[in-house]
């Protein structure tokens, strides 16, 4: 087995995740659909990182790891200040912002 | 080089995790229900973890194990429950077209990142990481190397992000009370004079044949009082009348007992 399998599953996961965000309505989903695309590009670079012989590949992979928390963390805070005043999760009822 | 890495156990590993992690993400966009797309991609998340390990970087697959199964799906569930669980995809397009549309785009983008991978990656070797996670004396020994040292600035930034986001949670999380509290004095005034029910609401039948919650009591006249049934098990009842079979159950056990 090639190793670059590893990167296509990456792709695979990525796309599905892309498919996620643009599909569904429920802004919790689309959120786990962003997180799946993020460990999806982990995945690729842990895998270029074994390709390569070095360990940054994995050092980036943290990284990610790290700003992905945080974005989970202020992302959701948002959803449940948005639930709070709209009484909806949807990503199609906020649009106040465009008047 | 020629890769030694990948022995016929790691194939077996790789075929298993990625079959599930595929799953799980379908599973993700299928599911209607949000707390089971929360599942779904905690096993895709569980198998990446796997993967992780078996492309030699431990450290990170603990990671993935610790924080985003642990916390961040955590986190996503517990905002599942503030924000109700019963919040289900709408299924109305309110763009015409747009399901088609992003379906034909994933899949396209699918097979070009594919296409391009396969192709571009089919003569590559993989060097492996045994030299590189000797040089230190581990895995985790050659990640701290090189976070100290060649991206410490990023580090020292990803702490200065740590405690934003954290400020930034705590901040839209909150909310500002504009009045006093209800004292007890306010809430007893509320319910006596409101129109809800003052006491108690009166416990679901309890009968000999039946004793779920589902069950309504009976008023001394025989009538089913459907308020005697909690709340979510009468949502979850899908609005369905009240079971008559029942309340004739009960009036066959209240004659037998006359007899």
């Amino acid at each position: 087995m090639n190793p670059s399998n590893y990167v296509i599953l990456s792709a695979v996961l990525f796309s599905i995740g892309t498919i996620g965000v643009l599909v569904r309505r429920n802004a919790i989903v689309v959120f786990m659909s962003v997180e799946l695309m993020l460990n999806a590009a982990n995945l690729a670079f842990v895998a270029f990182a074994r390709m390569n012989g070095n360990l940054d590949g994995q050092v980036v992979a943290f990284f990610v790891m790290v700003v992905a928390a945080s974005e989970v963390v202020v992302g959701l805070a948002i959803i449940v200040t948005i639930f709070r005043t709209r009484r909806s999760a949807s990503i199609d009822e906020p649009n106040l912002l465009k008047y | 080089m020629t890769d030694t890495a990948v022995n016929t156990g790691e194939v077996a590993v790789f075929w298993i995790c990625s079959i599930l992690a595929v799953a799980g993400a379908l599973g993700m966009v299928l599911s209607r229900k949000a707390v089971h797309s929360a599942l779904w991609i905690a096993l895709t998340m569980i198998n990446l973890a796997i993967l992780y390990v078996a492309n030699s970087a431990p450290f990170l697959g603990m990671v993935q194990v610790i924080v985003y199964t642990g916390a961040v799906m955590m986190l996503f569930l517990f905002v599942l429950m503030v924000v109700g669980v019963d919040s289900s995809d709408s299924l109305i397009e309110t763009i015409k077209g747009q399901r088609l549309a992003a379906l034909v785009f994933g899949l396209g983008l699918a097979g070009l990142l594919i296409w391009g991978i396969a192709n571009g990656l089919a003569e590559t070797n993989s060097v492996g990481l045994d030299a590189a996670n000797a040089a230190d004396g581990g895995n985790v020994q050659g990640i701290a190397h090189l976070i100290f040292t060649k991206y410490l600035l990023a580090f020292e930034l990803t702490s200065a992000l740590l405690i934003t986001a954290a400020m930034g949670a705590m901040v839209l999380a909150h909310r500002e009370r504009w009045t006093n509290p209800p004292k007890q004095k306010d809430l007893s005034i509320d319910r006596f004079l409101g129109d809800g029910h003052p006491g108690n609401l009166p416990n679901p039948g309890v009968y000999a044949r039946h004793n779920a919650v589902s069950t309504p009591a009976l008023l001394p006249d025989g009538t089913p009082l459907e308020e005697s049934i909690p709340a979510p098990v009468r949502a979850r009842m899908d609005a369905q009348p009240v079971d008559h079979a029942d309340v004739r159950d009960v009036h066959e056990i209240a004659e037998g007992a006359g007899e």
